[in-house]
């Protein structure tokens, strides 16, 4: 019986201390030392508006752009309020009929030779905000086509826009989609 | 698989061999009672927690005191958090005005929470509010997690001490656990967190509007069947935000692995660079692997606790190499429509395939499950290693505590076989090892895998276990049996295609939750308890010496052995055939 009482008790300090004083301190000490991310990494676009967080994706579609991506969120492709995958297994006919779509656009906006596999194949969080840089070369032509600019610029600033692997060593190199069209719309609008 | 990820992994090792000596060594000061760094603040918080509760620091219990005290602080808990999340909707720190949570989807989350498994039944960002998340979640996640180092601790009193029934105080135990140890390596490693990206705040969820605006279809309200679609526009979204890295610090410390969000470690707000992920990984194997050196030390053989380590990492780097090497040889189904490299569906790709299988090996051999890449999507075998490394019973580092105790099951198990295959004495630390501690030590290794096998057989027979795969064949097989391998090893990840939401497999998945915990957690007090009673038998030349590789190497093949008698028929329905028909084309 007295295990019981000090079970309560215990428990009711423990609640105080680790769930409120913990993420309050935590909270407090993170949004002095890093208040940027802290609050969610948020983007100005070139009229000063906020124009999404760096580390959310967004679905572009058009040929201006560079495309995500392709994303399995609920509603609508990065919808950030349905995070997840696809979760479809390798040789499930959904996945690779869901491919065989993708190719075929990604062809129609002229995207010839290998195909990048994160172009068709959808992420984990469906809120991926990159895309490899073997995928932003791919869509060079369509963009500059639809923007009336020459490969030679959009091919720069692919290349000044892909952040290599962290410390050198880790993760893979990437390039953040949204970050690159709000420097393309920058340059042309 | 290239020269960069066999870095990164390596990398991740070195790191972890430099900080586990350390961590290992303040652990051992800090249950022993001796004074550390922290000390002068944290001692006076600790004094105060005891007065206030009531506790006498001094008081000793044996192990069925032990074990009742244990059970009582988490039925409280789970009594708790079940009412939290039954009452959400009233509690305060809820601006998105998230309802409360169903009974059955309540006490499958509270039972998830309590047994450290972190199974998730609902969406993060959809269902659960600010406070729900860190005064229900993260409180629960903080202390499964004192618990299961409680237990171990008792094991390690058991080996230890001598003819006596006192194994140390559960109170004490749980507190100093979260005090010195699981609270300011939390705070540390939320700040880097932060610094990486991970947010930290208790904002309302902010609407901002799309570069580009897009549309969906949505079906009519009211129509019937796929032809009344109408299209809705969409020109901005609701980003979810929310006290993210005070949380997802400690639900990699401490093996518990549930998600803020529903993608979990894969969402860029949880895991938003390759650094974030490096250490998320090395805080997943922190204190597992800190443990084995607290066992070293307070069993004054650093040996014994290294031989351990070494089993572990021994399957561990195995595991990484199959599925890394599965994952980046891609999805042949693919490549032949002209896709290139690895099979990145449902890997993020910052990650890649290299990053991403290395977590997910990291989080199924210890008890963590955390994702950041959907083990659904893996290829057959990409995909059978995590289940594999959770069927043989959460020891490749395992969760906080339990990968340790179920560890020494399996040695105590090792030693036995041994002692009768080449006429040694059974005996370990110089503690007998006889009719009573095998049976234990059965208990505390085979009930998980009972409570498999039976739920998955049931599930596979019941009309309401198969219509929840999303896959079909066998794939869905596999999903079945990786949700009861997850629940009942109280892992947490998922094939996640399964809808693991409805009643039946809420309920089903709870009872293996709670059997899987708690059954062999008992079973460990009592071993506790049977081991401090015996006398110690000083090492003769007829003792196994337990801390030399050709031991570590029988070890690693007891593991395998039970494992695979136990599971191999039903990988073979599963993942080997889709291995088998996917290479072939179909």
């Amino acid at each position: 019986m007295k295990d019981l009482k000090t079970a309560c008790l215990l428990f009711i300090l423990l609640t105080v201390l680790l769930g409120g004083a913990y993420p309050a301190v935590v909270t407090a000490t993170a949004n002095l030392l890093f208040p940027h991310q802290a609050q969610g990494s948020f983007v100005m676009d070139k009229n000063g508006k906020v124009a999404g967080s760096l580390l959310i994706g967004q679905p572009f579609t058009e040929d201006k752009y560079f495309w995500p991506r392709p994303s399995a969120t609920a509603d609508f492709g990065y919808n950030p309020l349905a995070s997840g995958g696809s979760n479809l297994g390798p040789t499930n006919q959904e996945l690779i009929q869901q491919v065989k779509e993708r190719i075929t656009t990604l062809r129609v906006a002229g995207i010839n030779g290998e195909i990048p596999n994160d172009l068709v194949l959808a992420s984990a969080s469906g809120l991926d905000p990159h895309i490899s840089p073997f995928a932003a070369e791919s869509q060079i032509p369509h963009v500059a086509k639809a923007r009336g600019l020459s490969e030679e610029v959009v091919k720069k600033l692919v290349s000044v826009s892909t952040e290599e692997r962290q410390l050198g060593f880790l993760g893979e190199p990437r390039v953040n989609v949204l970050a690159l069209n709000l420097k393309l719309d920058r340059i042309v609008p | 698989m290239n020269a960069y990820s066999w870095m990164q992994i390596l990398f991740l090792f070195i790191a972890l061999f430099v900080l586990i000596k350390p961590v290992g060594y303040f652990m051992t000061k800090v249950y022993q009672g001796q004074w550390t760094i922290f000390s002068p603040i944290l001692r006076p918080c600790e004094t105060v927690l005891y007065r206030l509760a009531g506790v006498d620091d001094t008081d000793e219990m044996d192990w069925k005191r032990y074990a009742t005290a244990m059970l009582l602080f988490n039925a409280v808990g789970f009594m708790a958090l079940f009412a939290i999340l039954l009452t959400q909707s009233y509690l305060p720190l809820n601006p998105q005005q998230m309802s409360s949570f169903s009974w059955s989807l309540a006490f499958n989350t509270a039972v998830s929470f309590v047994t450290n498994t972190n199974w998730q039944a609902y969406s993060g960002e959809q269902a659960a509010s600010y406070f729900t998340q860190m005064a229900g979640l993260a409180v629960q996640n903080f202390v499964s997690t004192a618990s299961g180092m409680a237990v171990i601790l008792t094991l390690i009193r058991g080996f230890v001490r001598r003819q006596t029934a006192a194994l140390g105080n559960f109170w004490v135990d749980l507190t100093r656990s979260l005090l010195y140890i699981l609270l300011p390596l939390s705070f540390v490693a939320a700040l880097c967190l932060v610094s990486q990206g991970v947010i930290q705040n208790f904002a309302p969820y902010k609407t901002t509007p799309l570069v580009q605006a897009t549309t969906f279809e949505m079906p009519k309200s009211g129509a019937v069947g796929l032809q009344q679609l109408k299209s809705v526009a969409v020109k901005d979204v609701s980003i979810p935000m929310g006290p993210v890295a005070s949380q997802e610090a400690i639900k990699e410390l401490g093996t518990n692995g549930g998600g803020f969000f529903n993608a979990n470690s894969a969402h860029p707000y949880e895991n938003p660079t390759p650094l974030s992920n490096f250490l998320e990984c090395l805080l997943i194997l922190l204190i597992p692997g800190g443990l084995t050196v607290v066992f070293g030390r307070m069993v004054g053989n650093s040996r014994q606790g290294w031989a351990l380590l070494t089993t572990m990492m021994i399957l561990m780097v195995i595991a990484i190499g199959v599925m890394s090497w599965a994952e980046s040889g891609g999805n042949p189904l693919l490549r032949g429509l002209g896709v290139s490299g690895a099979n990145l569906e449902g890997k993020e790709v910052r990650f890649g395939s290299g990053g991403s299988a290395l977590f997910s090996a990291l989080t199924t051999g210890t008890s963590c499950g955390a994702v950041n890449s959907m083990h659904d999507s893996f290829t057959p075998i990409g995909g059978m290693v995590p289940l594999v490394l959770i069927l043989l019973g959460e020891v490749i580092f395992g969760g906080v505590g339990s990968g340790l105790y179920t560890m020494l099951a399996f040695v105590v198990i090792a030693v036995f076989i041994a002692g009768l295959m080449i006429g040694r004495t059974p005996e370990y630390l110089g503690k007998k090892i006889e009719v009573r501690e095998m049976w234990l030590s059965l208990v505390i290794v085979l009930t998980a895998g009972m409570v498999v096998l039976i739920f998955s057989g049931l599930a596979l027979i019941l009309p309401a276990g198969v219509s929840a795969m999303a896959n079909s064949g066998p794939h869905g097989l596999t999903e079945v049996l990786y949700a009861y391998a997850s629940a009942a090893n109280n892992n947490g990840s998922a094939f996640a295609g399964l809808n693991a939401g409805t009643l039946f497999y809420t309920m089903t998945t709870s009872l293996a939750m709670l059997i899987g915990r708690f059954v062999p957690a008992v079973a460990v007090l009592a071993l506790a308890g049977s081991l401090a009673s015996k006398k110690y038998v000083p090492p003769s030349l007829g003792t196994l010496p337990t801390d030399q590789l050709s031991f570590v190497l029988w070890l690693t093949l007891v593991i395998i052995i039970v494992g695979a008698l136990t599971f191999f028929p039903a990988l073979a329905m599963g993942p080997i055939i889709e291995h088998l028909l996917m290479t072939g084309g179909n």
